[in-house]
């Protein structure tokens, strides 16, 4: 697990093997060894608080990016029954870095699209480090249109550094898949929610997260540009990615502010890639909410929501004309 | 490289490598070699001004397109005078506050001070051999006709503005990407002028996406890649990623001509590769046989 371990944080992480060390030790050792351990859980705990109260925005996109956050599969496993993945874009392959499926949810039928990322190199290999190819984005596309032909709402998980650049996936048509699915999201008569579980990288994010409701764990991010690109293009040094990261404001508390983001789920202190349970269980119930409160909503209107939502933002103001 | 006006998606564009034609101030740039004559990107030779203005910056020798300015462009295609320009005075209100080695705002400053524009996308009504088009087209010299609020909002209204008149609408495409800038808000720009998009392809009116050079990152990934005829200029580069990143990414030299317009071509995206000098008479003809 060391390698898991965010720079920030080490400290922390540091303190809790202490504590187990002395926890493992036998009994006999007396009492002087429980206010020890009492005495360093306290200071685990202020550390923990004082650490993660002031996240950065470099800090958090190193969180929405831990290997060990809960991924979409993780989200269908402990919150969806009888899950049926389908694959395959019906054209050329199946692409493993996006997974969808038909599943229910707290008494509903629904259909789920999510990015998918691998924990370790061989599956990050399959997954394609969650960077999808067209043939995942038409595969979403067939299976959010089987959605809108049996009324089903539309769950999608955001977790992606963005859409592959090769060679292939230009070839076939990466920019055109993207620009698809934008177009006939803003159109499906069903109820789309989308939740960025860590990641949202740019149009690879956004071509499943045109939703009525657009919701954001505490630590994810949803960015124009990986901070890293920005430093290097507008800093002309991928090293200073914590000063881009603070000029793009791509934390969720700054997409509520300008509307990219509709509501921020609460992480556990520490983030949610140290209490995966709670994490998935606020998701959980947050959708279920939106689910309920979107389900009033006849299919023409939830087609104009999302329209509404979409078209107000954006920032600018008339001004003078040139000189 | 230490002033990046005017540059914005120019950084991604050069990011993308030194393959592409230079040139980022309003002029096409090989005519800041002399007042008189200018050397051809394409075969050398040396051209007068004159002509390469008659042809719209098209090389009369060997056809090579240089950069022509959005006015110029937009004059050669629509009937003279007809253009009824709209939301001239559209600007952005820096959102994010957004600082690099510059404020956003005085880059906003200088790109409006070196073209002469308000923004990277100028459009409105006008007349094509006498039928009425929702038309509009990229300023690349405008901070390389970078997704932006602002270019959002006139891709939007040109949408909108179709669906009030039913009449068709016209997009020529040129576009570096992002402004990083605006963050998620310049992400946001290709859903909402999409979904504009979605709504005439509902009610029946024809689209057309003329692809220049370069039609890249956001702007492809949306509305540029989604018209029901797609022409493009000889030789554009047009693709999702920017060469450079999928070199870095794959670690492998590019073919030739990848992601070229001819390359597009063939992989099915485009119907028809078109010389600049043309499109006026292409897209007279296909929306009338697509309309009359
Ligand atoms: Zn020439």
């Amino acid at each position: 697990m060391a390698g898991f371990v965010l720079e920030f944080e080490r400290h922390i992480v540091e303190l809790e093997e202490t504590i187990e060390r002395l926890r493992a030790l036998p009994t006999t050792s007396g009492v002087s060894v429980e206010d020890q351990i009492a005495e360093l859980e306290r200071k685990a705990t202020e550390l923990r608080r004082k650490t993660f109260a002031d996240l950065t925005p470099y800090q958090r996109a190193q969180i929405s990016r831990h290997p060990r956050r809960p991924f979409t599969l993780d989200y269908v496993r402990e919150l969806m029954e009888d899950w049926q993945e389908l694959k395959g874009d019906r054209n050329y392959m199946d692409d493993p870095a996006i997974v969808t499926g038909l599943a229910r949810f707290a008494g509903r039928n629904v259909v789920i699209v999510g990015h998918q990322k691998g924990r370790t190199t061989k599956e990050n290999m399959h997954r394609n480090f969650g960077m999808p190819r067209p043939e995942g984005y038409r595969k979403a596309l067939r299976i959010m249109s089987l959605a809108e032909r049996f009324g089903r709402p539309i769950i999608t998980f955001i977790d992606t550094p963005g859409a592959y650049p090769g060679i292939g996936a230009e070839e076939r048509g990466q920019a055109e898949a993207i620009a698809k699915n934008i177009l006939v999201m803003s159109k499906l008569r069903v109820p789309i929610i989308s939740i960025v579980i860590g990641e949202g990288g740019s149009g690879g994010a956004l071509a499943i997260g045109v939703a009525n409701r657009v919701l954001m764990l505490e630590n994810a991010i949803y960015s124009v540009i990986s901070p890293e690109a920005c430093a290097s293009i507008l800093w002309r040094d991928s090293t200073k990615g914590a000063l881009a990261a603070d000029a793009l404001r791509f934390t969720a508390p700054d997409c509520l502010k300008v509307g990219a983001a509709d509501e921020v789920i609460p992480e556990p202190l520490g983030g949610a890639h140290r209490g995966s349970d709670v994490t998935i269980s606020a998701v959980g119930e947050t959708l279920k909410r939106h689910l309920d409160e979107l389900s009033e909503l006849g299919p023409d209107a939830l087609r104009d929501d999302r329209y509404a939502r979409f078209r107000k933002l954006g920032a600018m103001t008339t001004a003078p004309a040139h000189a | 490289m230490t002033d990046q006006d005017g540059a914005g998606p120019e950084w991604f564009h050069r990011e993308h490598g030194g393959k592409v034609p230079k040139g980022e101030d309003s002029r096409p740039p090989n005519q800041a070699i002399t007042g008189m004559w200018t050397k051809c990107d394409g075969c050398s030779e040396f051209l007068r001004n004159e002509d390469l203005e008659e042809n719209l910056q098209v090389c009369p020798q060997c056809s090579h397109h240089h950069r022509v300015a959005a006015h110029v462009r937009l004059e050669a295609i629509v009937d003279d005078g007809t253009l009824e320009e709209r939301d001239l005075d559209l600007t952005s209100t820096d959102p994010l506050g957004f600082v690099d080695s510059k404020p956003y705002p005085q880059r906003l400053a200088s790109a409006i001070a070196k073209t002469r524009e308000n923004s990277a996308f100028i459009y409105g009504l006008a007349t094509i051999n006498g039928r009425q088009v929702a038309i509009g087209t990229f300023n690349f010299a405008f901070m390389g006709g970078s997704m932006w609020s602002v270019l959002g909002e006139k891709v939007t209204r040109l949408f909108e503005l179709s669906l009030e008149q039913n009449c068709p609408a016209i997009i020529i495409n040129a576009s570096g990407g992002a402004r990083m800038q605006e963050g998620v808000l310049s992400l946001m720009q290709m859903a909402r002028s999409t979904a504009a998009l979605a709504r005439i392809r509902d009610a029946g009116i024809p689209y057309i996406s003329v692809l220049t050079h370069p039609t890249t990152g956001g702007v492809a990934a949306s509305f540029a890649m989604l018209g029901d005829v797609h022409l493009a200029e000889p030789l554009a580069l047009i693709g999702f990623a920017g060469p450079r990143v999928i070199e870095q990414t794959i670690r492998q030299v590019l073919p030739e001509g990848f992601q070229r317009s001819e390359f597009l071509s063939e992989h099915g995206m485009i119907d028809q590769i078109v010389d600049r000098r043309e499109l006026r008479s292409r897209i007279t003809t296909i929306l009338s046989l697509l309309l009359d």
